[in-house]
């Protein structure tokens, strides 16, 4: 297997992953990196389960080869709670209104909401459904999800 | 086993350059989300892959006389121009209708057209609105118009040492109002069943110009002829639309089939609906 090395910043650190050129962002933050709160749903861009932010915008990380990942910055929902502990808004209000169930689909959702309210504090429910339309959800019917963003937006203000 | 080279030149004349000593084993990739789909589905790779995603400058949406898009530009991008939004609203429509936000932020125009689905979401605007396409290869530039680009299903006449620079539309479509409609099951990461993008100009009440595109009608992205001819010099009315759209469904203008996605018989109904409204959703933009 032909290897690359890849220096990136990966929730605020500097990081480096020597893994072969053909494995994705979500490989290696899972196998490599071993976060495993992105998930493989479909592995071919459908689910959004492995949903993370690169460069403040919500990316399929099961489709981003990781060379492609140089020099850029990531973020997964690993790097969303304070070093305390502490939960970001989003979590909280997923937590408050049973915005979770199975909690397979929870961080790609919360990481696609977290990168529409990073660039619109203020969204509408139907810019919260356009945002989260890639992100599937088998359990909730999305109606706590969308509440979920809303409650977090508000308590943003 | 899946095994690479994953190459990333930051200029177009290294790109060039690696597409001449890799020749066949090569592949061009720019977004992914085609590219990464197909090997993974295939379970086969091309032996280099040619990542041309550090070519930041062919990322613009411009207008000075024409309007200028560079062929890495992201659907995401066009999504949320103004001025594709208010001038182009066909391509605005198209764009945003493709796959999700995830998939539109690295998914490129470039890579739409170049992988030549029947069912792409650009494809049907960009014919129009008369784009022009602009390729680079060992022996220069050359450009052909939208409508020669597809030569059949997921194939172009794009070379396999030429890279699609820039997608150039006339301003001469600053006079035109424009409109799509994908016809789905779902509102997102759904190809369409059928797709229909009308562009005209009016004269008072008269159509004194329009170009009818249908996709996922026949093995490429298609204008249909046959209708525009009918609808020019008529006025804007249910009757002439109406049978436009039926036109537009015949067998002179396109080659419907049944699929998974749905049968012949239904997608020509779609047609026929579907042309006169988005005619007219075409004249009420321009008229804004």
């Amino acid at each position: 297997m032909k290897k690359v090395s890849v220096s990136f910043t990966l929730n605020g650190d500097s990081v480096k992953a020597e893994v072969p050129a053909t494995w994705t962002l979500l490989k290696t933050l899972r196998e490599y990196f071993e976060l495993t709160g992105a998930k493989e749903g479909c592995g071919v861009g459908e689910c959004g389960a492995c949903t993370v932010i690169m460069d403040g915008e919500a990316i399929n990380s099961c489709l981003c080869p990781i060379p492609e990942v140089e020099g850029r910055s990531v973020t997964t929902i690993e790097g969303l709670a304070d070093e305390d502990g502490s939960l970001h808004p989003l979590q909280d209000a997923f937590l408050k209104n049973n915005g979770v169930q199975c909690g397979f689909c929870t961080s790609g959702m919360i990481m696609s909401s977290k990168a529409l309210l990073d660039q619109n504090p203020d969204p509408t429910e139907d810019d919260i459904r356009t945002t989260i339309a890639g992100n599937f959800c088998r359990c909730t019917g999305y109606v706590q999800i969308v509440e979920s963003v809303e409650m977090a937006a508000k308590e943003g203000k | 086993m899946i095994d690479y080279d994953y190459l990333r030149p930051d200029n177009l004349e290294e790109v060039l350059g690696l597409l001449k000593e890799h020749g066949p084993k090569a592949t061009l990739i720019a977004g992914g989300t085609d590219v990464m789909v197909k090997i993974r589905n295939t379970k086969k790779a091309p032996e280099v892959l040619v990542s041309i995603r550090g070519l930041k400058d062919l990322r613009y949406i411009e207008k000075k006389k024409d309007y200028h898009i560079g062929a890495l530009t992201t659907h995401r991008m066009l999504e949320q121009s103004e001025l594709i939004r208010t001038e182009l609203s066909a391509l605005h429509d198209g764009a945003s209708r493709v796959g999700s936000v995830q998939v539109r932020n690295v998914a490129t125009v470039g890579g739409n057209i170049c992988n030549a689905a029947p069912s792409a979401d650009t494809a049907g605007p960009l014919l129009v609105l008369d784009a022009i396409v602009f390729m680079e290869g060992p022996e220069g530039k050359r450009s052909v118009p939208i409508t020669e680009f597809f030569t059949s299903t997921y194939k172009t006449v794009l070379k396999k040492d030429e890279v699609l620079t820039e997608i150039k539309i006339p301003g001469e479509m600053e006079h035109f109002g424009s409109a799509y409609w994908k016809h789905s099951r779902r509102k997102a990461m759904n190809l369409p069943i059928l797709g229909i993008a009308v562009s005209l100009k009016l004269e008072g009440e008269i159509i004194s110009d329009v170009r009818i595109a249908l996709t996922v009608a026949a093995p490429t992205p298609v204008r249909a002829y046959k209708a525009e001819d009918f609808l020019k010099g008529k006025p804007l009315s249910d009757e002439a639309l109406n049978e436009a759209g039926k036109i537009a469904a015949s067998t002179e203008c396109c080659s419907l089939r049944d699929s998974l996605r749905g049968e012949a018989w239904y997608r020509a109904e779609i047609i026929e609906v579907y042309v006169p409204r988005m005619a007219k959703l075409a004249a009420e933009r321009r008229s804004k």
